[in-house]
């Protein structure tokens, strides 16, 4: 099947700007501006089924649709800031095929009346954000942006806006209060970015993958992505494997497609053909999924991902072999998710640190199974009462790790 | 009017205005919702997490619009999985809020386990133990125990300086940002922030003084923690060993109430001392603020210099007399003295204080002079501001103008209520000849040459875009100060300011009128009982027989202090030995309005109580009782044992202050947000007010008499001209006038005397920022430190009053080239 | 020389991506800009930004706070920010900076004595399928690094050393 997304591995060169439009570049870009209304394009991503692929799933299309129509100007903010541990797929977009993801940019913007739209990469990418600075300016040179576009009245200018190290950007109105110039704490919603965004204005964030699918399911239309994907999760994804595998990297499939399918066919299997013990499909945020032949089959798409007790969220495939104990991972995750606490919520700031002293007892050998059940237990008192995601997070592959891996957090010296 | 809704909260049904949060409507309900980050004048962030509850909503119908009701007819609610923070959640109709399910005391009790798990247990030491929010929400909502590790405890600074005014303790703070929220968005100053992130995250400053802003101490009030301390007050009692006086502060004319805590200590060797200055709740004054002066200048009535006894000079030297020797000596020359008697008094004082003096000047026939370089204030009496007038009701349809004065230095919480209007939509015009802080928020700024006032003001009511947000407001307010001006030039800004004012029928109603930006806290009730600045005071004193209360002026200008050397007789009534005193032919000791009662007029002209606080010093006495012994001796009969008599007897007699008594003064009705009570939590340690709102005088205009403002007088303002310098006084908050001198904690923001030039006068003058130069003014000569400040027009050299510089009005000052600077 | 001066070309350049009214947004490029020139954001750079856009000193430095690419402080001319997070430690990222620090003869966090190198672990860069990485962070910008062993890494440091030059 060819890519939708990943289109620079059949077609090199897509990210000059002749060869991308040789490929039918920016026709949908144009079809839209000259040809159909705002309210028909996000009708179209509405009907094609397309839902975030930042993480939270969200249908994309009912997302535009809640902009608020009475307050103007109207932003787009394209979330480049990818930082969860695990994905790397934003990245690979970016850097190969701009373009596409540049037409989606401008597709959505044209869709909620954007005039003005920032793509907020992390700081780490500072190098893309150059490369994008140049694709920019050939879009612009070549009547693609700026005033009047197309000879209508739309008007569009895309900026790229550099993070400098903070995973909690990536968090969409973190992202805002970052791009506005302030510490990139997260904002108490509602109300959403759609109502109350950059700038008090409108806004629509949307994920780099999400994007990207746009100027194919304009051209094609809704049902063309449709057909691809499941019935619960239209089209395709990449899905970025990492961990103990053979071949890590990015995989686009169509959803459905099964973990073992993933791990096996194309991750080339477990490094020293070693057992997979435990999965995180969604990077560090996930829970973990005790991984049984069963679960190798399940198609990975959002329905039947929770129905292992886990998100599917942005497809970061983390690999955990039977080489690694659960009670190292959370190490890990723990480590990373206090280190990322921007501080503004109690929970968060105080529930990260505080596991962070019970994992290393724990892995200094220094706990006993009261250690275990409170690290536990100060996550589930966690859960529910973070002002954003991120704490909810960090509580994840903690309480599914002790719940699901009792084993690898026996107490060694009983 | 807002619509009405109505909720149950715990069981309680209330009907509250749309829109209002839950937190908010439960404390109306007398449900206490606890909270940290949560401060009713503040833009709620939720980030605490503290005040979680249980949230119903009744389920609608999509298609019909209307309540989805179950069996027995009552309206099904839905529930959020999770617990809801109460703080950012609007009130809605039907809502169920539960405060004391099991689910939301959990929700609750864990957050506070959250909080102490950083958080040292060392309240029998820290300063906020006995009003800590924390302390209190912990015993009633947290847990007995923790189960975090006492080891596991971080360890941070205790002791760090934001400034030399505000302490942090780090481990104590808990991050909930309200004294940052407070500096950027209510004092506009924003001096301090988190630093760094996750749970190294730490307030820090970097300005320069640290914490630079006059509004520092109320961060102290309302941080819920012992993290943030004021330098005054830390270590120095515990809260529960203090009593609480309502006062007013004496510090310029706001008028904000405020609470002296006071304590019996041995360090005091067993006097009643006051130990601190809180904000008192008056939401149509200072709201629940103050400013740092407010706060922290107060120590100069406890200073050992205070003179005991009323002196008289006895062989050419001043020694101590008996109250009977002194007022004798006093009354007998003041009654020989007749219409060669002058009253030289300062808005220090209060009202009764005024009051008997006046009379005692009316009935000798001499003269009642106000101690003051400002004029305008008995046109502040025809159509200023009056009954009605609240800074917080202004937004939108206001116009409010600001002309020659620089409010953040002046009148700090003005600035506030000032600044906040503008932010609610009141149209801002900022009229001064430099920069100044408000013009951040103004729409429009008119920089106009010094020496144009009165024409700048004029153009207000012509045509175009400035004239028209001015005369075509609904509403118009207009604060004029002395900025650069001197008597004569602040007397014809006036009458341009009330001109411009009655030309477009903004007087008489509540809030329109002017407000005089004055010099000290009483200018306003002197004016209104009849007192007058004398545009030559040498002349007037020379020879005479004068009578001088709560004034230096021989301590502020030689040739001042030359004319009393001529004058024929002088009592000085004060606190201290100034200069003036040390020429005196009698000196009377007065009591520090801290301890004794009184009132004040404001500027907006609001008459309020203040109470005693502490003691009587030695031998002194009330100003009002003085004048009334000085008269008895003249067999003069004037009230002098009671204040509250004192201003029944002025209500009586001036039709301004008609009706009021102390009773009416201390009048209370319910504000909003309710403060001080069991609930420290929510509104900070400011003080409830029990002590009255004080009420605002009517005025002329609004009475219906005829208004008839002076004609323009014609002045030849000085102009900087070439190869001359314009020296004009400014006001500076922190000065060395003698309320604030003895404030030690103050010295390094009151720092030197200086002088500020534009760049290219230093550039020509050869002088460099921060070089001392001496400075000769009218046979005084000092030192003084050059600032450089490229806001200031060229050609102009602003020098501060009360620094020891004799500037009175503009000056043209011929600087010296050369290390010796001189003026004229 | 204010930043302003210095940079004047560049710093119009980014004002002109945000609304004249919302130039606060300007911070954080300006920041980078600062950093160009001693790898850190001097007091200095902090009072310029602070006037361009309006900003207290004390909300820069609150910015430069919270996040980790900005410094205030001089650390080596290259700052190599290894990945040790989950997926790059699954694939022996923790062994690798081990044996950097062993070669290098510096612990987490140090500098090397010559200046040259301050080794730092950072959280997941993005490159998980290419560990063990790491990023370079020199006043000039940042550079990927990926698929390293110890001996190109030695060779990288190396080569900085002897040409004393930025990153490509």
């Amino acid at each position: 099947m060819a890519s939708v997304i990943l289109r620079h591995r059949e077609i090199p060169d897509i990210h000059k700007l002749n060869v991308y439009k040789k490929n039918g570049g920016f026709d949908a870009f144009k079809k839209a501006v000259t040809k159909m209304q705002p309210a028909e394009v996000t009708d179209v991503v509405k009907n094609s089924g397309l839902r975030g692929r930042g993480g939270a799933g969200f249908p994309t299309g009912m997302k535009w649709s809640f902009i608020d129509n009475k307050n103007w100007p109207h932003y787009v903010v394209a979330n480049a800031d990818e930082s969860e541990p695990g994905t790397f797929k934003d990245r690979e977009i970016m850097e190969s095929n701009p373009f596409q993801f540049l037409e989606g940019v401008a597709l959505v913007s044209f869709a909620v009346g954007a005039n003005a739209a920032y793509v907020y990469l992390r700081g780490e990418f500072w190098q893309i954000a150059k490369f994008l600075d140049e694709k920019i300016a050939e879009m612009g040179d070549a009547g693609y942006l700026g005033e009047k576009l197309f000879g209508t009245e739309y008007s569009l200018k895309i900026y790229t806006h550099l993070g400098a190290g903070a995973y909690i950007c990536g968090e969409e109105t973190a992202m805002l209060e970052s791009i506005e110039g302030k510490r990139g704490q997260p904002r108490i919603r509602p109300p959403f970015p759609a109502v109350y965004g950059l700038y008090g204005k409108p806004t629509v964030v949307n994920n780099v993958e999400t994007l990207t699918n746009l100027p194919l399911i304009i051209q094609n239309g809704a049902d063309w992505y449709k057909s691809l994907g499941t019935p619960d999760s239209a089209g395709v994804k990449i899905f970025s494997l990492s961990g103990r595998v053979r071949k890590p990297g990015n995989y686009e499939l169509p959803f459905g497609a099964t973990f073992r399918q993933l791990i096996y066919e194309h991750g080339g299997g477990v490094l020293e053909g070693h057992p997979v013990k435990a999965i995180m499909p969604a990077g560090a945020s996930s829970s973990f999924i005790l991984v049984d032949d069963k679960v190798l089959d399940t198609p990975m798409d959002y329905a039947n991902v929770r129905t292992l007790g886990a998100d599917l969220g942005s497809a970061s495939v983390i690999v955990i072999d039977d080489t690694v104990s659960i009670d190292w991972v959370i190490n890990k995750t723990i480590h990373f998710f206090k280190h990322e606490s921007c501080g503004k919520c109690t929970t968060c700031r105080e529930g990260t640190y505080w596991m962070m002293h019970l994992i290393d007892d724990i892995r200094d050998g220094k706990h006993s199974t009261a250690t275990v059940d409170l690290l536990l237990n100060v996550a589930k008192q966690m859960q529910g009462k973070c002002l954003c995601p991120l704490g909810e997070f960090s509580t994840m592959a903690v309480v599914t790790g002790i719940e699901r891996f009792p084993q690898d957090f026996k107490v060694h010296n009983p | 009017m807002t619509k009405q809704v109505t909720l149950t909260i715990d069981d309680k049904k209330i009907t509250v205005p749309q829109g209002m949060l839950v937190v908010d409507a439960a404390k109306i309900a007398g449900i206490d919702v606890p909270v940290f980050c949560y401060h009713p004048k503040m833009e709620p962030v939720g980030m605490c997490r503290q005040c979680m509850v249980e949230i119903g909503r009744p389920m609608i119908d999509r298609a019909t619009g209307k309540a989805i009701l179950d069996d027995k007819g009552q309206p099904r609610l839905q529930f959020m999985p999770k617990l809801e923070t109460a703080c950012t959640n609007p009130v809605s109709e039907g809502m169920v809020v539960l405060t004391q399910s099991d689910k939301a005391k959990a929700g609750q009790k864990d957050n506070l386990e959250f909080l102490l798990t950083s958080h040292p247990l060392d309240c029998p030491i820290c300063d906020k133990g006995g009003e800590c929010p924390l302390q209190n929400l912990t015993m009633a909502h947290g847990p007995g125990q923790s189960r975090y590790l006492y080891d596991e405890k971080m360890h941070l600074a205790k002791n760090v300086p934001l400034g030399e005014l505000i302490f942090l303790d780090q481990e104590r703070c808990i991050q909930c940002a309200r004294c940052i929220r407070f500096q950027d968005e209510i004092a506009g100053d924003a001096v301090i922030d988190f630093d760094e992130r996750g749970r190294s995250t730490q307030i820090v400053s970097s300005s320069d003084p640290g914490f630079d802003s006059v509004f520092s101490g109320n961060t102290t009030d309302i941080c819920p923690v012992g993290a943030l301390t004021t330098a005054d007050f830390r270590f120095g009692a515990r809260a529960w060993e203090l009593d609480a006086s309502a006062s007013i502060c004496s510090q310029c004319p706001v008028g904000c109430n405020t609470t002296f805590n006071t304590r019996r200590e041995a360090r005091a060797d067993g006097k009643i001392v006051i130990k601190r200055v809180m904000p008192r709740q008056n939401e149509e004054v200072n709201e629940t603020w103050i400013c740092d002066k407010g706060r922290f200048a107060y120590h100069y009535a406890e200073s050992d210099a205070r003179l005991s006894k009323p002196l008289v000079r006895k062989d050419g030297k001043l020694a101590k007399a008996s109250w009977d020797a002194a007022t004798k000596a006093a009354g007998t020359a003041f009654a020989e003295a007749k219409k060669n008697f002058v009253v030289l008094a300062s808005g220090r004082l209060s009202n009764e204080d005024l009051f008997n003096l006046k009379s005692l000047a009316d009935q000798v026939g001499g003269k009642a002079v106000l101690y003051s370089n400002m004029g305008g204030g008995d046109l502040t009496s025809l159509v200023g501001v009056g009954a009605g007038t609240n800074f917080a009701e202004m937004g939108k349809g206001t116009t409010i103008v600001v002309a020659a004065s620089d409010l953040y230095e002046e009148a700090p919480i003005w600035y506030l209520r000032v600044k906040q209007a503008a932010e609610r939509g009141a149209t801002l015009i900022v009229a001064n000849p430099r920069e100044t802080k408000l013009e951040r928020y103004s729409d429009f700024v008119i920089r106009y040459s010094y020496g144009d006032e009165v024409k700048t003001v004029q153009d207000l009511t012509k045509k175009g875009k400035v004239g028209d947000a001015f005369t075509k407001a609904d509403n118009a307010v207009v604060l004029f100060g002395s900025d650069g001006l001197g008597l004569e030039g602040s007397s014809a800004l006036a009458i341009a300011c009330a001109r411009a004012l009655n030309d477009t029928e903004h007087v008489g109603r509540p809030n329109n009128g002017l407000i005089g930006v004055w010099q000290r806290a009483n200018d306003q009730g002197a004016w209104e009982i009849g007192f007058r600045p004398e545009e030559n005071l040498v002349a007037a004193l020379k020879g005479k027989t004068v009578y001088i209360v709560g004034a230096d002026p021989a301590g502020d200008d030689p040739a001042l202090a030359k004319a009393l050397n001529s004058a024929k007789f002088v009592a000085v009534q004060d606190l201290f030995e100034t200069e003036t005193a040390k020429l005196a032919d009698v000196v009377f000791t007065a009591q520090a309005y801290t301890e004794r009662e009184g009132t004040f007029t404001s500027g907006e002209r609001r008459v309020q109580r203040f109470y005693p606080a502490v003691p009587a010093f030695g031998e002194t006495k009330p100003d009002y009782a003085i004048t009334s012994q000085v008269a008895r001796q003249m067999g003069v009969i004037l009230e002098g044992t009671s204040a509250s008599v004192v201003f029944e007897i002025m209500a009586a007699d001036l039709p301004t202050f008609a009706g009021l008594n102390y009773a009416k003064l201390a009048e209370i009705k319910e504000q909003w947000p309710i403060v001080g009570r069991g609930d420290l939590y929510y509104g900070g340690t400011t003080y409830e007010n029990k002590q009255g709102l004080g009420v605002q005088l009517s005025n002329a205009a609004s009475r219906g008499e005829k208004v008839t403002l002076p004609r323009l007088p014609k002045v030849a303002a000085l102009r900087p001209k070439e190869n001359k310098l314009l020296a004009v006084p400014v006001t500076k908050l922190y000065d060395r006038g003698v309320t604030v001198a003895s404030a030690e904690l103050l010295d390094q923001r009151i720092g030197e005397t200086f002088v500020a030039l534009h760049p290219s006068a230093a550039k020509e003058l050869e002088i460099e920022a921060g070089e001392r130069v001496k400075l000769s003014l009218d046979g005084v000569s000092k030192e003084v430190v050059v600032k450089i400040d490229d806001t200031i027009p060229a050609g102009v050299v602003l020098m501060p009053r009360s620094m020891g510089l004799p500037i009175n009005e503009p000056t043209e000052a011929g600087l010296k080239v050369g290390k010796k600077a001189a003026v004229r | 020389m204010s930043l302003a001066k210095k940079y004047s070309k560049e710093v119009k350049q980014i004002l002109s991506k945000y609304p004249a009214e919302h130039k606060r947004s300007a911070v954080m490029p300006l920041l980078y800009l600062a950093q160009r020139e001693e790898g850190y954001v001097n007091k200095t750079a902090m009072q310029d930004i602070g006037k361009i856009l309006d900003m207290t000193e004390t909300e820069i430095a609150s910015i430069v706070g919270f996040y980790t690419l900005y410094h205030d402080e001089k650390a080596g001319k290259y700052r190599m920010q290894v990945c040790t997070d989950l997926p790059c430690a699954l694939r022996g990222a923790e062994q690798f900076m081990d044996s950097l620090c062993g070669n290098l003869g510096v612990k987490v966090g140090e500098t090397t004595p010559d200046g040259v190198v301050t080794l730092e672990a950072v959280t997941c860069l993005a490159a998980c399928d290419k560990a063990p990485m790491f990023q370079i962070q020199s006043p000039n910008g940042l550079e990927y690094h990926e698929n390293m062993t110890v001996d190109k890494t030695i060779e990288l440091v190396e080569a900085l050393k002897k040409s004393g030059t930025e990153v490509k």
